[in-house]
């Protein structure tokens, strides 16, 4: 198995900053404005989101290598992603609040509702579009997808991480009052997407 | 008929999935770049709901209370796998155009939402004048959104010029127009609700 260094490169900059999961694909978008209030609930969501996405992105990966494409099931991946993503993540919250009764009270109600986060669904199909060719496994497609995964979770972690420490000072300000909440969350998250565009020169 | 007009009715204007329940936002954001793949995204949209919406009102007798949310996903997911299959064979295009966002209509909220928040406790007449009416009143949104963006970041609606020599906004076809687009949007319907409020003061 060849790993190519520059690749790994190429797909940390482009999941964290050219091709952010929330300022430029839109995904996660509905907990990224619910949960940025302020900083400390934000960051436990990111972390939760970071360590659920690596995860379901290597169960993905092993359910469509070696269950999905020998079957010639290819058109159940939607299905079959959803439903492990969703087991996944009951599983997690079992083992959590069994286990660290103090994290399961740090992560409380966000760890179910990554279950319908797109972020995580997204990276699992996007995975599948670019390290499957044609039905097949390109070379350390494993090793990317789990990389990718990590990638994807890091750039939600940033993202999270700017908007909510901009809407905790923001709380002080004196705003239009139609504009209060969810309007200006919008226009804030807009600024901070057109400041991430400027990374559009780095396009591998 | 009486009672189905209003089912209809609602998901238009005063419980638009959009702008009023705030739901669904990922797809309608990242595919409103032209109005063709807005309708598109909506047409889907709207059979996923109508399908999932009809069948869940019409098995609710036979889901347990505690396992009908993956029950719902599982339904939701085959009519979702449907509407890819029959895109990839019959509209290509705009299936390279719409990408990942055609199976991520899974996790759209709307369709989760109105499942659990209708179908299962209505009759299915009712489910599916319910379905229609978020389904129209999400293409609509939709349509507004990306006509919007449309004509600004390119001058263009529906690929015809309107104004000749109208210099386009780059921005506003940019991920970060769509975000503006949407938050002014929010803003201007919050104003007319507080007009509407004081009026009724």
């Amino acid at each position: 198995m060849q790993i190519d260094i520059g690749q790994l490169l190429a797909i940390f900059i482009s999941a964290v900053f050219v091709y952010n999961v929330i300022l430029s694909r839109f995904l996660g978008l509905c907990s990224f404005i619910a949960i940025s209030k302020e900083t400390k609930p934000a960051l436990a969501m990111s972390l939760a989101v970071l360590f659920v996405i690596t995860m379901s992105s290597a169960l993905t990966w092993f359910i469509y290598r070696f269950l999905l494409i020998p079957f010639n099931l290819a058109y159940l991946r939607t299905i079959s992603f959803i439903l492990v993503i969703a087991t996944f993540v009951q599983l997690v919250e079992m083992i959590i609040r069994k286990f660290a009764p103090a994290m399961y009270r740090f992560f409380g109600i966000y760890l179910p509702l990554i279950t319908v986060n797109c972020a995580v669904l997204g990276v699992a199909v996007l995975n599948i579009d670019m390290f499957f060719i044609n039905g097949k496994a390109v070379q350390a497609s494993f090793f990317y997808s789990v990389f990718q995964g990590v990638c994807v979770g890091l750039g939600y972690t940033v993202a999270m991480l700017l908007m909510s420490g901009i809407r905790e000072r923001l709380d002080l300000c004196n705003v239009p009052k139609v504009f209060k909440d969810f309007p200006l969350a919008f226009i804030i998250a807009s600024i901070l997407s057109l400041s991430f565009l400027g990374f559009n020169g780095f396009r591998f | 008929m009486k009672k189905l007009i209003p089912e209809f009715l609602k998901g238009l204007i005063k419980e638009n999935p959009t702008f009023v329940l705030a739901l669904g936002l990922c797809p309608t954001l990242a595919v409103s770049v032209t109005v063709v793949n807005g309708i598109g995204m909506g047409i889907a949209a709207t059979f996923v709901l109508l399908g999932s919406n009809i069948m869940v009102s019409l098995i609710k007798n036979f889901i347990p209370e505690r396992i009908r949310i993956p029950c719902f996903i599982v339904i939701i997911a085959t009519f979702v796998t449907i509407t890819e299959l029959f895109m990839k064979a019959y509209s290509p295009a705009l299936d390279r155009a719409l990408g990942i966002y055609v199976p991520l209509i899974v996790v759209n909220c709307i369709v989760l939402g109105r499942a659990e928040a209708f179908a299962q406790k209505g009759k299915v007449l009712n489910s599916i004048f319910d379905a229609l009416g978020m389904g129209v009143g999400f293409t609509l949104a939709l349509i507004l959104i990306s006509g919007i963006r449309e004509f600004l970041g390119s001058g263009k609606i529906l690929g015809a010029t309107l104004i000749k020599g109208f210099e386009p906004v780059f921005m506003i076809g940019m991920p970060s127009g769509a975000l503006l687009v949407i938050g002014l949007l929010l803003g201007f319907f919050n104003l007319l609700k507080s007009r509407k409020e004081k009026a009724c003061k």
